[in-house]
């Protein structure tokens, strides 16, 4: 196995080219190789959500993805998340309402949201309750974080109308 | 008010939400080296040899220390500095560090850990408090009181035996809570690097970087002067990253041998042996009360199991205590404390700090004695509420109470009075209260100065940066901080920076413990903003041609009538007339009545007061437990920013149902023949069971505002008080839900199905400690409460009688 890998992924909208130790995660790449410290980690074994990013979409925790399974493919983190300076209405409704406190386990909960929302245009309580029950949060109790999430869900509703 | 009690986005939301909150980790310099500790297989043993040749030798390898390394000991508190950053002969508990590689990168760093060689002469284990007390040999530290018993504390406020014989009924219960940890998701991590002029910097994820300061300086033997620590905002507290950490003096030494930054990061198994969680507690309860359900005496007797080190645990034991007489009503009080070294982790401060467990045996026995009293558990409550502006019988000043309020509040949106004893077979409700401090009105090392300061400077440009040593840890002191120098001086929060939690450049604060924040921090920015809020409108009453106490600060302007001025306007003038603006304000605690050895434990400028309802769905087959709702009510006195204080309410309620229900720290023994270590039974965060947002019930919460005199507008604290109801509700409701009695925590399925069994087999429906052991509590301190004619001086036992 050679000792670094070279490939080329999109990170947020943007092509990368990179070399990289071969055993790095996506998780270590993100944070290491491309100073995307944003994405955060927890435990590192896929037991807490922190490290919660979008690969093609689809919330994966990228503490169980190897950066090598990562080429052509679309990887979005918090950092790509707001609109230039506009916060995404996911981010201005989690910052209005409290469903940040320390802020630690945010960005992986706003990307799994974010995957949610993208796919569901108003969901239930409970279906918001099911999609973030991977990322522990142990600040808020988890009722504003519901709350930011009907609303940003509501922000968005109005956005389309618009 | 403007800005005070207005619903707002948080100063530092956006950052946190954009990823641009730079924690411990997130920190990368240029030319930073990896470190990893080696830590102790065994629970329990003597270094013989420490061979680290090879480890030295393994390229990109650029040190090894080892205990040789670091002679001085430390420790959170000045009566136990007894923990060394690296274990130089003797390790305590699976985990404890003794050695450290520092390397070019984490993986290389964490391969030369294998190739240290240690050799370990194995001792017997001390597993329990228990064994504690009937092992002294092998002693764990040499300087505990006796044996393996860390320390023993006994008091005695009025005769409680005699309080007791004349009781209408006397309550006996023993509890037990089990120990557990804090969970926060960010994993501890340090980075220590020299700056420019060759002196040291630590950024870190404490708590508490004044005492890391403090601690650095003494174990590194370097000045005060030429160290600064930042505190990083950290990724959660919950009290465990309040204690001062071997890492952060390892990492620190390491960056000054080498002469580059230096990086630690700990991984999940390592925070759960950092732990300093919440301790085990056995108690013993002994209550008297009157047939109308007036309390009479209690005495309280307590065993907390430290684990190998003292960190907090003197302060905690004292704590297990100490808040028992702020609730209700208690004319004697007797209390009886011993802490044990184990060889476990060591236990420390975990949101509410040593209170949580007295509070659940105290809460659970009340529902008892209302259940044989024949009255309502609430209106035996409202009955025995302390009174606002009294003494307590251990000498505590209470001033603000808004509890029975609180009660009011949570019986009537939980629509109590229809449901208590009203639901069917398997539903329940049950009620707790609780109180806590609003910081600890005494340091933790002695010293007459204040336990925070803050300093404000204001220039032409209309800028207002303010500078405290207070630290971010989530709970939103930054908002607090900016709330109320923006208030003061009729500012938008947006126009107020805030640089906190760095011991080169901020004033003096002790740290985000003990809910001491928000009142210690917010009276010293209330002094600082005022003095410079004086000055301005000294010189704006100048030009408007005005008397300046007719002047009002507000919406950025500073008018009377119609003459105004805009606030840069006006702080243009000030600097004109005055020179460079700046002010400086401090707090430190009124003196506590108290005045006998012990006493400076339990003061505190004001307390809040929590009332709680909690309904269950108890399925008998299965012993499953279901919260469907939770009602909460939190005297807060005042609130700031009303979107954080419920957040931090509700956060407690999570934090509470959650240990009530499934959070334990809890060991096992390896087979003998393999080894005598004590070993964490679930050292990671999959098998650490804690509430997900499918766990999580609705939560109503309501703010009930007494304000308190002592504090900035009157504000009060919410960060830990309101867990403090919370698992005594829980008890009391799934009692009422099945009537049986779960008397400790955490209360699991298996639990449930066992008091059912009993019950079924016509036993006493109660699961719960059997047995307390007999403990060396020494003779008591003897302290006459206030109404016994009292001066707050211990007297000799022969003269009790005669005040009495």
């Amino acid at each position: 196995m050679p000792r670094t890998l070279q490939l080329g992924l999109s990170v947020n909208g943007e092509a990368v080219e990179l070399s990289f130790a071969a055993y790095k995660t996506l998780l270590e790449v993100l944070r290491e190789d491309l100073g995307l410290t944003g994405t955060k980690h927890g435990c590192e074994l896929g037991e807490c959500g922190a490290c919660a990013v979008l690969i093609d979409g689809q919330p994966q925790l990228s503490c169980l993805v190897l950066a090598a399974e990562c080429e052509g493919r679309a990887v979005e983190t918090v950092e790509g998340l707001a609109r230039g300076a506009e916060l995404h209405p996911l981010q201005a409704a989690f910052a209005d309402l409290g469903a940040a406190q320390c802020g630690y386990c945010t960005p992986g909960i706003l990307m799994t949201a974010k995957a949610l929302l993208d796919k569901e245009k108003t969901p239930t309580r409970e279906r918001i309750k099911e999609a973030i029950s991977g990322n522990l949060c142990r600040c808020t109790g988890y009722q504003q974080i519901f709350e930011a999430i009907e609303e940003a869900a509501l922000r968005l509703e109005h956005e389309r109308h618009r | 008010m403007n800005v005070i009690g207005k619903p707002r986005r948080r100063v530092d939301g956006r950052a946190k939400v954009t990823g641009q909150t730079r924690f411990a980790d997130d920190i990368v310099l240029p030319r930073m080296l990896h470190m990893k500790l080696l830590r102790s297989p065994h629970a329990h043993a003597l270094i013989r040899e420490i061979n680290v040749e090879k480890a030295k030798q393994c390229p990109g390898v650029h040190l090894v220390l080892t205990g040789k390394d670091f002679p001085v000991t430390f420790g959170i508190l000045p009566v136990t500095q007894d923990e060394y950053p690296l274990a130089p002969e003797h390790v305590r508990y699976v985990g404890d560090p003794v050695a450290a590689v520092v390397a070019k990168d984490e993986k290389t760093a964490t391969e030369a850990l294998d190739l240290i060689e240690v050799q370990y002469k194995i001792l017997d284990t001390i597993s329990s408090p228990e064994e504690a007390l009937a092992k002294p040999e092998p002693r764990i530290h040499a300087y505990s009181e006796r044996g393996n018993i860390h320390r023993l504390q006994a008091f005695e406020f009025g005769d409680v035996d005699a309080a007791l014989a004349k009781s209408d009924h006397v309550f006996e219960d023993l509890f037990f809570y089990e120990g557990n940890t804090h969970l926060p998701i960010e994993q501890h991590a340090a980075v220590a690097a020299l700056d420019g002029e060759g002196k040291l910097t630590l950024w870190s994820s404490t708590q508490v970087p004044h005492y890391v300061h403090r601690c650095l300086a003494r174990v590194l033997r370097v000045p005060a002067s030429q160290i600064r620590v930042i505190a990083c905002p950290n990724g959660g507290g919950f009290g465990g990253k309040c204690d001062v950490c071997n890492h952060e003096m390892v990492v620190a030494k390491a960056a000054m041998l080498l002469g580059r930054p230096v990086k630690i990061c700990l991984n999940r198994e390592e925070v759960f042996y950092m732990h300093r969680g919440r301790h085990p507690v056995l108690m013993k309860m002994r209550t008297g009360v009157t047939r109308d359900g007036k309390l009479t005496g209690m005495h309280v007797q307590t065993l907390v199991d430290g684990g190998g080190y003292g960190s907090y645990g003197v302060a905690s034991t004292f704590y297990t205590g100490a808040l028992q007489t702020v609730t209700y009503e208690l004319p004697r009080y007797k209390f009886d404390a011993a802490r044990v070294f184990t060889n476990k982790p060591p236990c420390g401060p975990k949101r509410g700090h040593g209170t949580p467990q007295p509070r659940f045996g105290q809460e659970v026995q009340l529902d008892k004695i209302a259940e044989r009293l024949g009255m309502d558990p609430a209106e035996l409550r409202l009955g025995i509420v302390a009174k606002p502006d009294s003494l307590t019988a251990n000498w505590l000043k209470i001033g603000s109470i808004g509890l029975a309020e609180c009660i009011r509040q949570v019986v009537a949106r939980s629509d109590w009075n229809s449901k208590f004893k009203k639901l069917p077979y398997g539903r329940g409700v049950g009620l707790a209260c609780g109180s806590y401090l609003c910081g600890a009105g005494l340091p933790i090392y002695w010293n007459r100065m204040p336990q925070c300061g803050v300093q404000l400077l204001l220039d032409r440009s209309g800028q207002v940066t303010v500078f405290c040593g207070a630290t971010e840890i989530g709970q939103g002191s930054d908002d607090v901080l900016v709330a109320i120098v923006a208030e003061v001086l009729g500012i938008d929060p947006i126009e107020v920076r805030c640089i906190t939690g760095d011991t080169g450049i901020t004033p003096v604060d002790l740290g985000s413990y003990s809910s001491r924040v928000t009142v210690m921090m917010g009276n010293a920015a209330i002094q600082a903003s005022q003095k410079l809020k004086d000055l301005i409108a000294i010189a704006a009453a100048e030009q408007l041609e005005v008397a300046p106490d007719r002047l009002t600060f507000a919406n950025g302007k500073v008018f009377f009538d119609n003459k105004s001025l805009s606030f840069m306007e006006a702080v243009g003038f000030a600097e004109e007339k005055f020179g460079t603006l700046g002010a400086v304000g401090s707090y430190k605690p009124p003196r506590s009545p108290g005045r006998y050895k012990g006493a400076g434990v339990g003061p505190s400028p004001a307390y809040s007061y929590t009332a709680c309802v909690v309904e269950t769905d108890v399925d008998p087959k299965t012993g499953w437990i279901t919260v469907p709702k939770i009602w909460i009510a939190h005297d807060i006195g005042r609130t700031i920013n009303p979107v954080l204080a419920r957040g931090q309410v509700e956060g407690s309620v999570y934090m509470g149902l959650s240990e009530a229900l499934m959070e334990e720290q809890v060991f096992r023994r390896l087979p003998p023949k393999l080894s005598s270590a004590l070993v964490h039974k679930i050292p990671s965060l999959l098998e650490y069971k804690s509430l997900t947002s499918l766990d999580m019930p609705e939560v109503d919460t309501v703010l009930i505002e007494d304000p308190d005199p002592n504090c900035p507008f009157g504000a009060k604290e919410a960060g830990q008080g309101p867990l403090l109801p919370v698992m005594p509700a829980v008890a009391n409701a799934i009692y009422d839900a099945i009537g049986v009695r779960i008397d400790e925590l955490p209360i699991t399925p298996d639990k449930v199905l066992k008091a059912l069994q009993l019950k079924a087999q016509g036993k006493p429906a109660r699961v719960g400690p059997e047995h307390f052991p007999a403990v060396p509590y020494p003779e008591p301190l003897i302290v006459p409460p206030p109404w016994e004619g009292g001066d707050g001086k211990e007297i000799k036992k022969n003269d009790a009688a005669a005040v009495v």
